[in-house]
């Protein structure tokens, strides 16, 4: 059968050349890298060769590169890390409400810890207003966190205006890059961030390293003591051949991207213009313009995005969905429904996620088994049976039990 | 992550459809939930002759709405109201623990369906019917729950008025 992936927000094929540059490290060249001897040698030579390629894809200094074990990671660093370090000067964050987990749940942690966070509304394109953030921006504030592009819609956010407007005010601020990086070209000292997050698997290196990118001079807490790897900013001895394996992978993408790039943009395209044609009622979620090349988002209405990706998966095509029934916390995309989304639509919610790799057979394929699959799952909805007779298919009779709700 | 099972009735759902003039129709969940379901079944003495679903929802909830219409198909309606989630989730060999959820849905709207036909039988047993849309009434409701218009009833006789009257067409009396 034929086999189409979609699904690179959530893993993508590690590039040969990446795993070639892992090898040695997993064979011969295994001492530490702190190790004085001649063992240490050549994995501290590895990891110092990787902060440079890395440091060159996004125009940073290799100083400011921090190697971590996961873009997750490298949010948890920027977020508690910067917020305990300049705590002193405030106790105000900022995070927008389309971030990923790995931000928002932070900020519970720090509530906690009394800080004070401000969520930022987005608009329905999932774009953050400049002048928003400048009317929440308090004396008190000392970090925002605002995402460079948005993997579950698309979106890029105006990242340059919003630093040049927290620089103006003294305020700290980091953007995680997860999507955007190896989709767009990044440049840190253009963007004038304090920091930035990518993970390896963004450029098509191993899952287990990721990087912060941390403005030379700003300081950090680190969350993980008890070593001087990384200038003491996170202690543990390095993962050292997923770390070679990503500034491996970093060169490559730096080398490939505009090409990628040019031949993500041509497909999807191609599902923007097409999929209309064939499969009736869908909504296209994200900015329509300022959006990552590879990203489609959609709400396919009444069907049921798990029942959607399954039916997919049965014929061999793999993606994924915001929907609450694909959620192991049962509870529908928070980006989606940020962005005014109806709850009953976002769980027709249909994310498909191209890279590098794939083609216009891939695109063909989908184009052709998407119509029938969509009909069948319509015709056991009893949503669309209410659409059909013209009725309103989101309508929630009285009377009935909402106990779900909270689900 | 789903049983053979519950994917085998995910792709070939049984008894996906309506029942139009079904003795019984009910429906659960709610579109904002993520599960809605609707089950239509048919009654002849007391036994369930035809049954027929249609579910907004996930592969479980597919899997569930189809195996709970076979299970309840033959059966008295005494008998499908004693099916159970956990029968239902045992019989399409075990769901994921946060699926369980959907399961439940199955069996109550089944039960939702079976309570609509008795309560129908109930109404037709009052010979009490809606003067715009014929419908069976208890007599105390003050709005017709098929076609949602509001009714008077006769301060005299306690049946049903159409709108606009001063006197009953039943027993004359004034309004």
């Amino acid at each position: 059968m034929k086999s189409v992936y979609f699904d690179h927000a959530n893993s993508t094929p590690v590039l040969p050349e990446a795993i070639a540059a892992m090898h040695p490290y997993l064979n011969r060249h295994f001492g530490n890298p702190s190790s004085l001897h001649r063992f240490g040698d050549p994995p501290r030579q590895a990891i110092e060769q990787a902060r440079n390629q890395v440091s060159r894809l996004i125009n940073a200094a290799p100083e400011s590169i921090i190697f971590t074990s996961s873009a997750t990671e490298s949010n948890n660093l920027a977020l508690k890390g910067l917020a305990f370090a300049h705590q002193n000067r405030g106790r105000h964050i900022i995070v927008s409400a389309i971030e990923h987990i790995s931000i928002l749940e932070q900020t519970r942690t720090l509530k906690r810890s009394g800080f004070d966070v401000t969520t930022l509304k987005v608009d329905q394109w999932g774009r953050v207003d400049p002048q928003k953030l400048r009317e929440t921006i308090r004396p008190d504030t000392i970090l925002v966190s605002v995402m460079h592009a948005n993997y579950e819609i698309g979106t890029i956010q105006p990242v340059e205006q919003l630093a040049a407007i927290c620089r103006e005010r003294g305020v700290l601020f980091h953007s995680d890059g997860t999507a955007a990086v190896g989709r767009i070209p990044v440049d840190v000292t253009r963007l004038e961030v304090d920091a930035y997050t990518f993970s390896a698997q963004s450029v098509y290196g191993p899952k287990g390293a990721a990087v912060l990118y941390l403005k030379p001079g700003i300081r950090i807490n680190p969350l993980i003591e008890g070593g001087f790897q990384e200038k003491g900013r996170r202690a543990g001895t390095e993962n050292v051949a997923a770390i070679a394996g990503m500034g491996r992978a970093a060169e490559i993408t730096g080398e490939h991207l505009s090409g990628w790039r040019e031949n993500m943009n041509r497909l999807s395209r191609r599902l923007y213009q097409e999929l209309p044609a064939r499969v009736e009622r869908i909504i296209f979620t994200g900015h329509p313009i300022d959006r990552l090349p590879g990203v489609v988002s959609m709400c396919i209405e009444f069907v049921e995005g798990e029942a959607l990706l399954l039916s997919l998966d049965d014929a061999g095509i793999a993606a994924a969905s915001g929907s609450a029934c694909t959620a192991r916390t049962l509870k529908a995309s928070h980006v989606l429904l940020a962005l005014g989304i109806d709850h009953a639509v976002a769980q027709s919610s249909l994310l498909l996620t191209l890279g590098k790799d794939n083609t216009d057979e891939d695109i063909d394929y989908f184009l052709d088994r998407l119509p029938s699959i969509v009909s069948r799952l319509r015709s056991i909805s009893p949503l669309y049976a209410r659409y059909l007779r013209g009725e309103n298919p989101y309508a929630c009779k009285t009377g009935q039990n909402h106990q779900h709700e909270e689900n | 992550m789903y049983s053979e099972k519950v994917m085998e009735h995910f792709r070939n759902p049984r008894n996906v459809g309506e029942i139009e003039n079904a003795d019984g129709v009910g429906e659960v969940g709610n579109p904002v939930c993520g599960d809605m379901m609707t089950f239509y079944i048919k009654v002849e003495n007391g036994v369930i002759t035809d049954v027929k679903f249609k579910t907004f929802g996930c592969g479980a909830a597919i899997a569930v709405s189809s195996m709970v219409s076979e299970m309840a198909k033959g059966k008295t309606i005494e008998e499908a109201l004693k099916i159970t989630n956990e029968q239902v989730a045992k019989e399409l060999g075990g769901l994921p623990p946060n699926k369980m959820h959907c399961s439940n849905l199955g069996a109550d709207a089944l039960h939702a369906a079976i309570r609509d036909y008795l309560r129908r039988r109930q109404l037709k047993d009052t010979g009490c019917r809606c003067p715009y849309c014929d419908q069976p009434l208890t007599g105390e409701e003050t709005v017709c729950q098929p076609c949602q218009t509001k009714i008077n009833f006769c301060p005299h006789c306690g049946k049903p008025l159409p709108r606009n009257t001063t006197i009953c067409p039943e027993c004359g009396g004034k309004t």
